[in-house]
């Protein structure tokens, strides 16, 4: 039993989470699916905890796992291309960077799910309450596999599987405001043509190399294919544009706003932390592993990235100033931080290679982001359950009345700034020194107009948290200890990242390698 | 026959897959929109069907890939039969995406009273 | 969900059960039609068809019977909990297909662990994963009729 789970670890990463959620579906009434939940959550975190750590200790820097018999079956001559030679069957690699995502995902929804018990019961009806956790480990599992998996359709598969739960999840919303269901409707019609252009894109590729395997696409990509293919750059330009959607890049982050502001706040909180940050890890895999750095950097697209990150980093931040509800100021703000995330991977160096220490900023400013948008969200949330809504109006003295959310606020504020001792500092840190290590000064002023922009966003949050009279009436005490309990987890994180990376940086050091070397 | 003329199905699933987007942008209808947006993935659909088209050596369309009774195929060249099955799971995926925006159409209606997306833009300004 | 229709809607105020032809071929249609889609399923593994085309023919039968004597009465022949469970139950099928070759010695969805030689094996794990797609399949083809006629 024990050697079958280790031996079967890539594959039980998403079907754990895939049986728990038709299982939760199907029996989780009277307040069972939480705990079926929070155990599959957990469960699944620890899988993937043990497949980050197989990884490390693997000398070859991945893990594969190929699904059924097929792999040795005798191979299909499916003359796509003459000559080509199809692998059939679906294989998974795990490397550093999927180790990375992986772990950022399962946990951060372990962690999501541990604080939604409260929350769900005064947004979620009862009668669909079993739904809902069903759904949300659905979605989970959609974003794992996503992120494990080594086959170019398995992941379009994979990616509709947690689109079309996310726009559930977003329109379970209506009960709070009804609003999320015209959210949602957004959403999914943007979504849908994403993820049609990430369809032809790979429809594309398979013309071109006969394979659906990510490694061997790569090897065909780099060793056979001349440069300047038509066909090839179509489909460079169309999964660009897909993954951009998905990773809610500028310009083509109008979904996000609405469907953060309206959902349900676990569903906030678990899409802001996990779902763009998969869109951009399907975005790195096939920019840097399958199309391979030597190809997309001398594309002019890599500086369109850089002009496009800069213009989310100032966009994001401007709009993130001018909200007054809260989760809509959070949504614009990781607008902008999506922009942090990009830029690091489009600092090019003199001989045309992508510069280490940027990509690793950009690496641990996922990992940053996805633990401090989820404390924010938490806190907004814990607002949420105390007041039924959060308008800057609302958080008037609240420093006093809930100090402990306060403080969940004030130093996750303090991480998206970048103060040091969080984790945001190090990651800026990081990606301004690759910029300048790569004489990018127009992009080094970005980073530092977006950090003060955000220092006067955060302020209008604090602001009147501290200075604000409260409003005359029933005063509404602090949060119950469960709701704030993953604010506080994850605040905790974000300042031992800050202080030490540990396991994490050894992770993203290596993922970094993978990158900046060239793919794997 | 101009070389362009060759790639017939491919300029249908272009043109095709622009009739759906221009759909789904322009309609003020949300089924309206949605309608478009199934022709946007039939579109696609057209194009991996048309990839598995594969000649014989006498210029003639390869056959169907099944089985024969002696258990090979049934011809010598044969259609590639991956993009069949690739387009069947993104077929289900379509019909998966429009049962969902039904269904939140449906709930629009009843919780907004209508699905012409401009009046639901008055509605929630007004909010 | 809304008000339900009463469950016995007398058949004379369904528009398409008042025709005394739509009632008597809908009766005699359905059972080919199940047969046929259980005939699809069964015989994906080596001719056109699988538990995909075979699951939406499974649920034509019963959608047939619906349009004709109303939606309340098609009900009563496979509950709401029903169709509910049974979607769920059809992925799960499958997974525990896969999980046989899982825990016997090989990866997920190896067939080869199903029965004493490959061949047979194989074909008996692609048997039982078209049932548990057909199962899902019509089960949540039923549930989108279903639940857009009922809002």
């Amino acid at each position: 039993m024990t050697a079958g789970v280790l031996r079967n670890l890539p594959a039980l990463v998403v079907i754990v989470p895939l049986f728990m959620g038709l299982v939760t579906a199907i029996l989780g009434r009277q307040g069972r699916a939480h705990w079926l939940a929070l155990a599959t959550a957990w469960v699944t975190f620890g899988l993937t905890g043990l497949l980050a750590y197989e990884v490390l200790q693997s000398p070859l820097g991945f893990v594969t796992y190929t699904f059924g018999p097929w792999a040795d079956a005798v191979p299909l001559n499916l003359a796509a291309r003459p000559g080509a030679v199809a692998t059939p069957g679906i294989e998974y690699r795990v490397d550093h960077l999927n180790a990375l995502f992986l772990v950022i995902v399962a946990g951060m929804t372990a962690i999501v799910i541990l604080g939604a018990r409260l929350s769900l019961k005064k947004e979620i009806p009862e009668d669909r309450r079993h739904v809902f956790y069903g759904v949300l480990l659905l979605c989970l599992t959609g974003l794992l596999g996503i992120t494990i998996t080594g086959d170019a359709f398995n992941l379009y598969v994979l990616l509709e599987i947690s689109s079309l739960t996310a726009y559930a999840l977003v329109a379970m919303g209506k009960s709070r405001d009804k609003r999320a269901l015209t959210a949602s409707f957004h959403y999914l019609l943007l979504g849908t043509v994403g993820a049609s252009l990430i369809l032809i894109g790979i429809g594309y590729l398979f013309m071109v190399t006969g394979t659906l395997n990510m490694t061997e696409m790569a090897r065909i990509l780099q060793e056979e294919i001349p440069r300047r293919n038509k066909t090839v750059s179509t489909a460079f330009a169309l999964l660009l544009a897909g993954f951009g959607l998905k990773a809610a890049l500028f310009p083509l982050h109008a979904w996000l706003p609405n469907a953060y502001t309206y959902s349900p706040s676990v569903v906030s909180t678990f899409l802001a932390s996990t779902a763009t940050k998969v869109g951009l890890y399907a975005g790195l895999r096939f920019y840097f592993t399958i199309f391979g750095a030597d190809y997309t950097i001398s594309t002019f697209a890599n500086e369109a990235l850089l002009f496009l990150a800069c213009a989310a980093i100032l966009h994001g931040s401007v709009m993130a100033i001018q909200q007054t509800n809260v989760k809509r100021l959070l949504a614009y703000s990781s607008v902008a931080q999506i922009g942090y995330l990009v830029i690091g991977f489009c600092l090019v160096d003199a001989s045309g290679h992508p510069i280490e220490s940027g990509v690793t900023g950009s690496l641990l400013h996922v990992a940053n982001h996805a633990v401090v948008k989820g404390a924010l969200f938490v806190a907004a949330g814990a607002v949420v359950y105390r007041c039924g809504a959060v308008h800057l109006d609302d958080l008037r003295g609240l420093a006093r009345k809930m100090p402990l959310t306060f403080t969940a606020f004030a130093v996750g504020g303090l991480s998206l700034i970048g103060v040091p001792l969080t984790g945001g500092f190090i990651s800026k840190w990081h990606i301004v020194s690759g910029a300048i290590e790569g004489g990018y000064y127009p992009v080094v002023a970005v980073i530092l107009i977006g950090s003060l922009l955000a220092v006067v966003y955060v302020l209008r949050m604090i602001e009147p948290m501290v200075f604000g009279k409260p409003e005359e009436g029933p005063q509404v005490g602090e949060a119950p200890p469960s709701v704030i309990l993953p604010a506080w987890i994850l605040i905790g994180i974000s300042i031992y990242f800050g202080v030490n990376g540990g396991a994490l940086r050894e992770l993203v050091e290596g993922a970094a390698k993978t990158i900046a070397g060239g793919g794997s | 026959m101009p070389p362009w003329a060759g790639h017939f199905n491919y300029w249908i699933y272009v043109v095709l897959m622009m009739v759906g987007l221009y759909a789904a942008i322009a309609k003020g209808n949300l089924v309206k929109k949605l309608l478009g947006l199934s022709l946007f993935q039939t579109g696609i659909f057209i194009f991996y069907i048309s990839t598995s088209v594969i000649l014989t050596e006498s210029g003639q369309f390869a056959t169907v890939p099944i089985l024969a009774e002696h258990g090979g195929p049934l011809t010598e060249t044969y259609a590639n039969p991956l993009p069949h099955v690739l387009i069947l799971t993104a077929i289900v995926v379509s019909v998966s995406t429009m049962a969902v925006a039904l269904a939140i159409v449906v709930n629009i209606k009843r919780e907004f009273g209508t699905i012409e997306s401009d009046e639901l833009l008055e509605q929630e300004l007004a909010e | 969900m809304s008000e339900q229709p009463p469950l016995q809607e007398p058949l004379e105020r369904l528009p398409l059960a008042k025709q005394p032809v739509l009632r008597q071929v809908t009766k005699i249609l359905i059972p080919f039609v199940i047969v046929f889609g259980l005939y699809v399923i069964t015989h994906g593994d080596y001719g056109p068809g699988g538990g995909f085309q075979g699951g939406v023919i499974l649920a034509a039968a019963y959608i047939l019977f619906a349009l004709v004597y109303g939606v309340a009465r098609a009900r009563r022949v496979i509950p709401r909990k029903a169709t509910d469970v049974l979607a769920a139950v059809g992925v799960l099928f499958y997974g525990a297909v896969g999980l046989v070759g899982l825990f016997g010695g090989g990866t997920f969805l190896d067939y080869d662990f199903l029965g004493t030689d490959p061949a047979s094996a194989q074909a008996l794990g692609m048997f039982l994963v078209e049932l548990g797609v057909g199962l899902t399949v019509a089960s949540v083809m039923v549930t989108v009729f279903t639940e857009m006629v009922e809002a």
